[in-house]
């Protein structure tokens, strides 16, 4: 029996290719645009929310707790002071503590920074879903001048096992305050975890201590030329003090209370976050931009559809014969309004599909490309329930668009009645 | 269809008929110049205009008193229409053309499968219209002739077997040979399937082929009004 209405829109759409083709590749660029910014916003989320898990407080010297978190997870920005070590013990030794892993910032190797801990670091740290830190190769620190690397930051500097390497004073570049009388070799290389542990290099806190001998003022003392590795083997290398302690807690549910007693009953003033607030408040402040470039790119879907509709009106004037030839074969009104409708549906919907494979063929391109270059992993960027919505509300949005060519073609029909006056 | 009166109040009146009649079956020319109002008489019956006033009564139903979508009906189940020129939707294949009333009405469609199917039926239409060439058919209807478009809208016009069909100057872009044999392969087949044939145009010597001629002048009161100024 010929074809349907759909057929039709179909038919007339193919029958202008060209013009077709282009807004539907309009489309499909705003929806890839679209839903790539929404899976980068997505993947920027999830990576940074599996930075750190299992930790239930991060204590640190009073200042803000997003600065606190900055430094002590991201490794971005300095502490404006340190914890005494008598206030880590004082923590440490707290009956509701499970464990403590003390840290300490401040200096860095080639750009990358420099974190000393102890062992405990690699059985508590955990990422993601509460994995635990893995060795590639090698071992975990066992000499005071051992250190482990992490993933990416093997990979960028070529670095082995036993390579050796010397760490910068500061954070600055290598140079003056490089602590080069001391040499550190690596020990062992962890897996890569997607989060700043991969460009991290790890050292004990007392290998910290160590090449802080004559220090003390913030610059090299000439006269620890005169100190040798013995000499200094033989020291207590307990650190006076750390920039920050991981905490785990024998009863989350304490965590509040807790978090009080440090904020509150310790001998020296003390900041303890839990890092899952101070994620989500981290990620308020940047979500103002990330919603910002969504609302953008939702823009850009609009200007999309708007070319929707431009096609379809700037083709009504030469399809007018091709409306009459249908009233005139029977359609009614309400056929050529589905008609036009139906166009500026089917463009939409294809446009919006192709947009979400497109999106998924550029991240199947690029997915690799910034892992090996930047160590950003993609973490839930696949074909997602968000794309069928977009899909589902591009395919709706060009519908009602269409109501308005439809309307146009209506009257016109109405008026034209068999005749076309041309 | 009997006693068909309206007048059509533009700025002037273009059309007062007190009376126009076209039996069941019977194919009647009507003569007019252009400008004359032919196609606007054409809109009213095919109901795709309305009448302000009077009464168009076409196969008993009194057009001016339906409703739009009733029209529609009517027209899609009843009526076949050819235009000038430009008959065809361009993106579809010809018989896709012709089979496109039954689209929109299930009694030309059942019409059609009574007779073993809408493409059979298009397709024996063409044959009878002289378009049997496979090769002719599976062309772009845009890359036939005028003559073959203008067979082709007949074909269209004529399956389901419509009661009426409407031609309005089908001819004018042919040339006198397959003008004239257009017209005969159209009244034939319009006789075969019992449609009354209202047949327009401005050239007074087609009018042999008809049953029946008349001039639209003759009709119309607003014309001869026109003309005594």
């Amino acid at each position: 029996m010929g074809v349907s209405i759909f057929g039709l829109a179909w038919r007339s759409l193919l029958n202008r290719k060209v013009s077709a083709l282009l807004t539907v590749f309009a489309i499909a660029l705003s929806v890839a645009l679209f839903l790539g910014v929404e899976k980068a916003r997505n993947a920027a989320k999830a990576g940074f929310d599996n930075t750190i898990s299992g930790t239930e407080l991060i204590v640190g010297a009073p200042s803000g707790q997003i600065n606190l978190l900055l430094y002590s997870v991201f490794r971005l920005g300095n502490a404006t002071a340190e914890v005494s070590w008598r206030a880590y013990e004082e923590i440490n030794d707290r009956p509701d503590v499970a464990w403590t892993v003390p840290i300490s910032l401040g200096d860095s190797h080639r750009g990358y920074r420099v974190l000393g801990t102890n062992v405990g670091y690699f059985e508590h740290y955990r990422h993601g879903q509460r994995q635990q830190l893995e060795l590639a190769e090698g071992e975990i620190f066992d000499d005071l001048f051992d250190a482990v690397i992490g993933s990416e930051l093997a990979k960028q500097l070529g670095y082995e096992i036993d390579t050796p390497l010397i760490l910068t004073h500061g954070i600055g570049g290598g140079g003056f305050n490089d602590h080069d009388d001391r040499p550190f070799r690596v020990s062992g290389i962890l897996k890569p975890t997607g989060t700043p542990v991969d460009q991290t290099l790890h050292v004990s806190l007392e290998a910290i201590t160590a090449i802080h001998v004559g220090w003390e003022t913030g610059a090299r003392n000439p006269l620890v030329d005169s100190v040798t590795e013995e000499m200094i083997r033989s020291f207590d290398l307990t650190p006076k003090t750390v920039t920050a302690v991981f905490v785990g807690l024998k009863n989350r549910a304490s965590v509040l209370r807790t978090r009080r007693d440090i904020n509150t009953k310790m001998s020296e003033p003390l900041l303890a976050i839990i890092p899952g607030q101070a994620l989500a408040e981290l990620w308020q402040v940047m979500g103002t931009a990330e919603r910002v470039l969504l609302a953008v790119s939702a823009f850009v879907i609009a200007v999309g559809l708007v070319s929707i509709l431009t096609s379809i009106l700037t083709s009504l004037n030469e399809r007018r014969r091709e409306m009459s030839i249908l009233r005139a074969t029977g359609a009614r009104p309400s056929h050529i309004f589905a008609l036009l409708v139906l166009e500026a549906a089917v463009l939409g919907f294809v446009g919006a599909a192709l947009g979400a494979v497109l999106i998924q063929v550029i991240l199947a391109i690029a997915g690799p490309i910034l892992a090996a270059q930047y160590g950003i992993a993609l973490i839930g960027t696949g074909p997602a329930l968000v794309d069928l919505y977009t899909i589902g509300a591009v395919t709706l949005a060009a519908l009602f668009l269409g109501l308005w060519p439809a309307m146009t073609a209506l009257r016109r029909s109405l008026d034209d009645g068999l005749t076309v006056k041309l | 269809m009997t006693d068909l009166q309206f007048s059509w109040p533009g700025q002037p009146v273009l059309l007062d008929i007190p009376t126009f009649h076209l039996g069941a079956g019977e194919s009647l020319f009507l003569r007019g110049p252009s400008g004359s109002g032919k196609s606007t008489l054409l809109g009213l019956i095919a109901g795709v205009l309305e009448a302000p006033s009077g009464h168009i009564s076409v196969l008993g139903e009194d057009m001016t008193q339906l409703s739009g979508s009733r029209r529609d009906r009517m027209r899609a189940d009843h009526l076949g229409v050819i235009f000038q020129m430009f008959n065809l939707v361009p993106y579809l294949s010809v018989v896709e053309n012709v089979v496109l009333p039954c689209r929109f009405s299930k009694r030309r469609q059942a019409e059609t499968q009574a007779r073993g199917g809408a493409s059979e039926e298009a397709k024996r239409l063409l044959g009878q219209l002289g378009l049997k060439d496979p090769d002719l058919l599976s062309r772009k209807v845009t890359e036939l002739s005028v003559g073959q478009q203008q067979r082709v809208a007949a074909a269209r016009a004529l399956i389901g077997s419509p009661a009426l069909i409407i031609a309005d100057e089908p001819t004018s872009a042919l040339d006198a040979d397959s003008r004239d044999r257009f017209i005969t392969l159209l009244s034939d087949e319009a006789q075969k399937t019992g449609a009354a044939l209202l047949f327009v145009s401005h050239d007074a010597s087609l009018a042999g082929l008809f049953d029946r001629a008349m001039d639209l002048a003759d009709l119309n009161r607003a014309a001869q009004l026109a003309g005594t100024i």
